[in-house]
């Protein structure tokens, strides 16, 4: 797919990749979030040990990090576009791009860290 | 000489009357409810955590959600949830043509409230255990 005369879908950084990677990630999100509600459902009556154990499974860990992969990099282009509309000098919105970085990436370490030791 | 139409940016005191029709309270709102579940976004990991570690924490979790407080922060994430997801989906409607009218756009702007509210009026009433 060519967007314009020169612009590929997989070529580099029209801003374009960003957004079709909000979109991919949201689907990414959307389904996750409907086989937890389902999981969850058919694992009524929710207690801890039936909570924990939806977690055991490497099926459902990788699942969920992919998810939460997909949410950071979701947030970040969401968050991204919050800077640049509203936030007008360089450095500072430099600065909160950096910080939402690095928050999103200390977020996705951590759970990881909670998933792992399930 | 005919006077210049100025053009300029809205200025902070005009968004109180600035009338934003339907599809514009969605895209904001779409905006607004991202930035909470970023913000909040440790608070959800933190209480992910005290859900999975142990039989303890778990009782722990209970507690801390058992405030009317937390019970408002939990329900106001559920609604930034279901309103970020159901206002999304229009947008990936939008994303592939579908619904780019006026007409249409404001109809499916309506549906996002109509689908989202009462999912978040539902939610609302499961966390401070009315239902």
């Amino acid at each position: 797919m060519a967007i314009g005369a020169r612009r590929l879908v997989v070529g580099a950084h029209y801003g374009l990749r960003d957004w079709l990677m909000q979109r991919a990630t949201a689907l990414v999100l959307t389904l996750y979030l409907i086989a937890l509600a389902i999981q969850i459902v058919s694992a009524r009556p929710l207690d801890y040990n039936a909570w924990v154990s939806l977690f055991v499974p490497l099926g459902m860990k990788a699942a969920t990090l992919i998810a939460f992969v997909a949410l950071a990099y979701h947030a970040w282009v969401g968050m991204r576009n919050v800077w640049m509309d509203y936030v007008r000098p360089v450095g500072i919105r430099m600065l909160l791009q950096l910080g939402t970085i690095l928050w999103l990436a200390a977020c996705l370490v951590w759970a990881v860290q909670i998933l792992w030791r399930v | 000489m005919s006077a210049r139409q100025v053009i300029r940016n809205l200025s902070f005191g005009d968004l109180v009357r600035y009338r934003l029709p339907v599809p514009g309270v969605v895209s904001i709102l779409h905006r607004v409810s991202g930035a909470l579940m970023f913000l909040l976004l440790p608070l959800t990991l933190w209480l992910f955590d005290l859900s999975l570690r142990s039989e303890l924490s778990y009782q722990q979790l209970r507690q801390v959600a058992s405030g009317w407080f937390a019970k408002l922060v939990l329900s106001a994430l559920a609604w930034a949830l279901l309103h970020h997801l159901v206002a999304g989906l229009r947008h990936l409607a939008l994303d592939l043509d579908l619904g780019v009218d006026r007409i249409a756009a404001r109809r499916s702007a309506w549906m996002v409230f109509v689908v989202s509210v009462p999912l978040a009026v539902w939610a609302a009433l499961i966390i401070f255990r009315v239902m």
